[in-house]
C-alpha cells in the first residue's frame, strides 16, 4: 500500500428491501475495489448484476427502497458513507461526476445548452451567470462542438445525438472532477459515433488527470478504455485485476465464459457461444457460490460454501474456489485485495 | 411531366397557413375586445354606471319600440345605463377572474410541485388535504368562506383562489411525478443540486406549460362562480356593477318582457367564459410538449 487511493470501497453491500421487508434483494454484495487517480476500471456484468447500482451507491443517489447495509467508501481518504447529505451534495458533480445512461434524454428541454453546462460551476462555485457561460464555452471546446458561442444559447432539439452526448460529457467535466463514473454512455450511440465518444472520453481522462469507472456489458469497450476490470456476477465482484491479465487468463469461470461468448472473425465455429442457464434470483441466492449452476467446472465445494476474495496471480482478485486452491500455498486470505 | 405538375399543389400551402391552422381567431378577439373594454371603461361608458335617472326606468334598447339613441342597451330598475354598466362588468370579471386563477394556480402549482417531488408524508398531507378540499362542492364552499369573511371585490378574489387551488394541486402533481423520473432530473441531482434548486429550476418550468393551460380552462370556471356568487347576493357588492349581479337585478323584469337586463349581460358571460374554453383547449393542443417537440 505504497499510494492511497483515490476511492477505495471495502465490503460495501447495497440491498433493495420491499415494503414489508420480506424481500430483500442482494443488488450489491460485499464489494471491495480501488481505483487510482488517473486510472480507468471497467465495470463489466450482464444485466442486473448489480453494475449501476454500484454507481449509485458511490454517489448515493439510490431509489428510497435501497439501503447501503455495510462496507466503507474511502474517497481521497474520507468515508462517504459518514458525510451528511449536504456535504454529499457538494461532492456531487464537484468532486464525483457522472454520465447517465441515457445522455439523450438528459438535458432538459426547456434550457439552453449554455444554462446547462453552465449549472454545476453555478450551484459549486457561486459563479455568475456571465462567468459561468464563459467557462461553459471553453467546455464545449474541449469537447469539441464547432462553434461553441453560437450552441451556448441553443436548445437542446437543435443538436444532433452526438453532439447532445458530448455536451452531456462537458457537463460531466464542468467542475474539474477528480473521478468520472459514466453508466453505459454509449448504448445509446450508433458505432461511428460511440469510437470518436470514446476517444474523447479517453483525451479528456488525459487533459484532467481524471480517474474513470467505466460502466459496460461490452468487453471490446473494456479492452480499449479501461486499466483494470472488475467483472461482476450477481451483485459480486468475481474477478477483478489489470485489463490485460484477465484477458490473457481470466481465472474465474465466469469471466472465461463471457470472454469465449465474444464471436470473433477467425471464428469456424456455427453457432455463438453462450452460458447455460438464467443468472439466479437476487432475493434467494444459492448456499455456495451463485454461479454454480451454471458454472461447467463446479464441484461439490461450490454448492455448499459461497468461495471469498483470494488474491491471485499479482494484484488480482477471484472469488472461485478453483482459484483459491490453485494459489494453494498459503494464502487463502479473504478480501486481501492484494494490489 | 404531367405527373410532376400535378405534384406541385401538394406542397405549395404556404407554412404561415399551415402554422395558423385551427388558431382560435375568434375566441381571442373576443378576450381582447373584452379586456380592452375593460382596461377604458372610463373613456368607452356613456354614463356613471352606478347613478341612474329614477325618471328614465327601464328603457328598452334603442331599437325596440320606445327606445332611444340615448340609452343604446336601455336602463335598469334604477335608471341605469346597462352599457355602461356592462363595459364595467367586463373591469370585475377581468379582474376578478384573472387574478383569481393566478392566485388558485400559484397556491396549487407550488403545493402540487412540492408534493410530487418530496413525495413521503409531505405528499400525504397535502393530498390529503386536497382530497377534502374537492370533496366540499365549490359553490356551497365559496359562499360559507364569503358569509366568513365578507363579501369584497378582493375578499372574492381570495374565495375563489382558496377553493379552486386544488385543481392545480392535483394536475401539477402527477406531471411532477413523471417529470422526476426523468433523466435531466437525475443529472441534476448527480450535478449536486439541492432539492429547492431542482425543483424551481427544472421542474417549474416544465410543468408551467401545464398551469398555463389549465389556467385558461379555469377562467371560465372562475368567472362563472364569481357571477354565481353576485347572482346569489354573496359576491361584489352592490352597487358595483358585476355580470352575476345584473343578472340578479334583472331576473324579477324577466317576465315583464325586460328581457335585456339578463339577456345582455348573460350573453357577456357566455362568451367570455367560451372564448376562454375554446382558448385553452387550442392551448393545451399547442403547448403539449410531445407534440411540440416534433
Amino acid at each position: 500500500m505504497s499510494k492511497r487511493a483515490l476511492l477505495e470501497l471495502k465490503g460495501l453491500s447495497t440491498h433493495y428491501v420491499s415494503a414489508q421487508g420480506t424481500r430483500v434483494v442482494r443488488a450489491v454484495e460485499d464489494v471491495s475495489l480501488r481505483i487510482e487517480a488517473g486510472e480507468t476500471l471497467g465495470i463489466v456484468g450482464e444485466s442486473g448484476s448489480g453494475k449501476s447500482t454500484l454507481a449509485l451507491t458511490i454517489l448515493r443517489i439510490l431509489p428510497p427502497a435501497a439501503r447501503i447495509a455495510s462496507g466503507k467508501m474511502l474517497f481521497e481518504g474520507e468515508d462517504l458513507l459518514q458525510k451528511s447529505d449536504a456535504e454529499m451534495r457538494r461532492v456531487r458533480g464537484k468532486r464525483i461526476a457522472m454520465i447517465l445512461q441515457d445522455p439523450m434524454a438528459s438535458l432538459n428541454p426547456l434550457f439552453t445548452i449554455g444554462d446547462q453546462v453552465a449549472e454545476p460551476i453555478r450551484v459549486h462555485e457561486g459563479a455568475g451567470r456571465a462567468g459561468a457561460w464563459t467557462r461553459a464555452c471553453d467546455l464545449l471546446k474541449a469537447v469539441r462542438i464547432p462553434s461553441p458561442l453560437t450552441r451556448l444559447s441553443q436548445h437542446p432539439h437543435e443538436m444532433s445525438g452526438g453532439m447532445r452526448q458530448r455536451i452531456v460529457g462537458a457537463i460531466g467535466i464542468s467542475c474539474e472532477p477528480r473521478l468520472l463514473i459514466a453508466d453505459e454512455p454509449t448504448t445509446s450511440l450508433d458505432l461511428t459515433i460511440q469510437a470518436q465518444y470514446l476517444n474523447l472520453l479517453r483525451e479528456l481522462q488525459r487533459a484532467h488527470g481524471l480517474a474513470l469507472i467505466f460502466i459496460t456489458h461490452n468487453l471490446g469497450i473494456v479492452a480499449k478504455m479501461c486499466d483494470q476490470l472488475a467483472v461482476m456476477y450477481a451483485g459480486r465482484v468475481v474477478e477483478s485485476g489489470p485489463v490485460r491479465q484477465i484477458f490473457r487468463a481470466p481465472a474465474h469461470p465466469y469471466t472465461k465464459a463471457l470472454l469465449n461468448s465474444i464471436p470473433r472473425m477467425s471464428d469456424t465455429r456455427q453457432r455463438l457461444t453462450a452460458i447455460d442457464g438464467q443468472p439466479p434470483d437476487l432475493a434467494s441466492l444459492p448456499p455456495g457460490c451463485s454461479f454454480a449452476p451454471r458454472c461447467t467446472s463446479a464441484f461439490d465445494r461450490c454448492h455448499e460454501a459461497d468461495p471469498p476474495e483470494t488474491g491471485y496471480d499479482g494484484g488480482r482478485t477471484v472469488r472461485c474456489w478453483l482459484a483459491a486452491s490453485d494459489a494453494g500455498s498459503g494464502h487463502v486470505d479473504a478480501r486481501s485485495g492484494a494490489v | 411531366m404531367a405527373m410532376r405538375s400535378e405534384a406541385v399543389p401538394l406542397t405549395s400551402r404556404p407554412d404561415i397557413i399551415k402554422g395558423l391552422e385551427g388558431f382560435p381567431l375568434v375566441p381571442i378577439l373576443i378576450l381582447f375586445g373584452i379586456a380592452f373594454v375593460a382596461i377604458f371603461a372610463n373613456v368607452l361608458a356613456p354614463y356613471d354606471p352606478e347613478v341612474g335617472k329614477l325618471a328614465a326606468r327601464f328603457r328598452p334598447p334603442a331599437w325596440q319600440v320606445g327606445g332611444s339613441g340615448e340609452y343604446l342597451l336601455g336602463t335598469d330598475h334604477l335608471g341605469r345605463d346597462v352599457l355602461s354598466r356592462l363595459i364595467f362588468g367586463a373591469r370585475v370579471s377581468m379582474v376578478v377572474g384573472l387574478t383569481a386563477v393566478i392566485v388558485a394556480g400559484v397556491i396549487g402549482t407550488a403545493l402540487g410541485i412540492v408534493s410530487g417531488y418530496l413525495g413521503g408524508w409531505v405528499d400525504q398531507v397535502i393530498m390529503r388535504i386536497t382530497d377534502t378540499w374537492l370533496a366540499l362542492p365549490a359553490l356551497t364552499f365559496a359562499i360559507f368562506l364569503t358569509a366568513v369573511v365578507g363579501p369584497s371585490e378582493m375578499n372574492i378574489v381570495i374565495i375563489l383562489g382558496a377553493v379552486y387551488w386544488t385543481r392545480y394541486a392535483r394536475v401539477i402533481r402527477g406531471e411532477v411525478l413523471s417529470l422526476k423520473e426523468r433523466e435531466f432530473v437525475r443529472l441534476a441531482i448527480v450535478a449536486g443540486c439541492s432539492k429547492g434548486t431542482i425543483m424551481r429550476r427544472h421542474i417549474l418550468p416544465n410543468v408551467l406549460n401545464s398551469a398555463i393551460v389549465l389556467g385558461t380552462l379555469m377562467l371560465g370556471v372562475v368567472i362563472v362562480t364569481e357571477a354565481s356568487l353576485s347572482f346569489l347576493g354573496v359576491g361584489v357588492p352592490p352597487p358595483k356593477p358585476a355580470w352575476g349581479l345584473m343578472l340578479a337585478d334583472g331576473k324579477k323584469g324577466l317576465m315583464v318582457g325586460y328581457w335585456w337586463l339578463t339577456v345582455l349581460p348573460g350573453t357577456c358571460i357566455m362568451l367570455m367564459v367560451l372564448s376562454a374554453n375554446l382558448l385553452g383547449d387550442w392551448l393545451r393542443v399547442k403547448l403539449d410538449p410531445q407534440l411540440r417537440q416534433l
